[in-house]
């Protein structure tokens, strides 16, 4: 190859991707939810892990569900591109190609399950390539082109990081991890929901079978209602298990009624009342939810971390 | 074109590089902590310390 050519086909790429686009493959905001939840599943459990194995299967874990968030990427590229919040990922904005995110997604999700059974244990690696599994295929290839129910089963992907937490301490699943899992499963629904209502055309133009377009926004609201509410119920029984205490009581208590309370106003809400404060309730509640769950995972942090001080007392 | 000299794609894809080059550093710094930690346990005995143990 002379060096023109090097230099022709080098000159050619407008948009040269840079590190950060790499990373932006996966999803480091979604990532974050992953991390936490995770190190809560690994903190809450009884069995003690060493600190810097502990570091390292928390890692495995970020950049298994990164992986997977870049297969997501690779998939969903023709859909990325048509919505608005989604069009300045790398694939869309042109700086990554297709090939790239699916060998990097391949390549990461690999390493981060082979790396995490060697560093643990092999339940715990189960459980990572089986998340990356439903991830991509069940949620992404499958579901989120086909029903409306995309997120509600969906969510089960994004549930299992603390699950994968405390098979990392224990080695295996237990009542505790299964309600920590509950919790993000069962948060999901109303969440994207939300989200869906106030991006409005978005899912449309995308023909996604979301909720919001099969269904219709009223429904959609009902929907969020009632997903709330039994998520309350789930929340706060929660609190009366092992994993449960007065601090996180207190927190499930004080969230659930706010969250209950904005489910209420988004459902006795129109689509002309809605358009006229550009969905400012959809959106408050779509923030809530996010603090929602750093705080009841933040708790249960809390509840374990009393609980050993205890032990030690 | 001498080699010792700067081509625009270096200054281009330097970013990236340095990138690259943190992630293989700390893959080192990983296996390398992994290893200590596991041995240092005594996660890995070899069948030789096996047998004497027996």
């Amino acid at each position: 190859m002379s060096d023109t050519s090097i230099n022709t086909r080098a000159c050619s790429t407008e948009h040269e991707a840079q590190f950060g686009d790499y990373f932006a493959l996966l999803k480091p905001r979604v990532m974050t939810l992953v991390v936490f939840t995770a190190f809560v599943g690994l903190l809450a459990a009884p069995a003690p892990v060493h600190p810097f194995i502990g570091f390292c299967a928390i890692l495995f874990i970020a950049i298994g569900g990164g992986a997977s968030g870049a297969l997501n990427m690779w998939y969903d590229a023709d859909i990325d591109a048509v919505m608005k919040r989604t069009q300045r990922r790398p694939i869309p904005a042109g700086k990554v190609t297709e090939g790239e995110a699916f060998a990097i997604g391949i390549a990461l999700s690999a390493f981060a399950v082979v790396f995490l059974g060697l560093a643990t244990n092999w339940v715990a690696a189960g459980l990572l390539a089986f998340t990356i599994f439903f991830y991509v295929v069940i949620y992404t290839m499958w579901l989120k082109r086909w029903t409306p129910q995309n997120i509600v089963i969906g969510g089960a992907a994004g549930a299992f990081p603390p699950m994968i937490g405390w098979a990392v301490a224990t080695g295996g699943i237990s009542v505790e991890s299964v309600l920590m899992f509950c919790l993000t499963f069962m948060w999901t629904p109303p969440h994207f929901w939300a989200l869906a209502l106030f991006m409005r055309k978005d899912y449309d133009n995308a023909d996604v079978p979301m909720l919001t377009v099969t269904h219709g926004r009223p429904a959609t609201r009902l929907h969020i209602l009632v997903y709330t509410a039994l998520l309350a119920v789930l929340a706060v029984a929660a609190g009366f298990t092992q994993i449960g205490g007065p601090v996180y009581l207190a927190v499930a208590i004080t969230l659930n009624a706010l969250f209950l309370r904005g489910a209420i106003r988004i459902w006795r809400r129109d689509e002309d009342m809605a358009e006229a404060d550009n969905y400012l309730a959809e959106r408050k509640f779509f923030k809530l939810s996010l603090l929602y769950l750093f705080a009841h995972f933040g708790a249960i942090l809390i509840e374990a971390g009393i609980d050993k001080l205890g032990g030690l007392a | 074109m001498s080699l010792s000299k700067q081509h625009e794609l270096h200054s281009r894809r330097r970013g990236r590089n340095i990138g690259v080059g943190l992630v293989l550093v700390a893959l080192i710094a990983i296996v390398f902590g992994l290893t200590v930690v596991k041995v240092t346990r005594g996660d890995y005995e070899t069948p030789a310390t096996q047998t004497v143990t027996q």
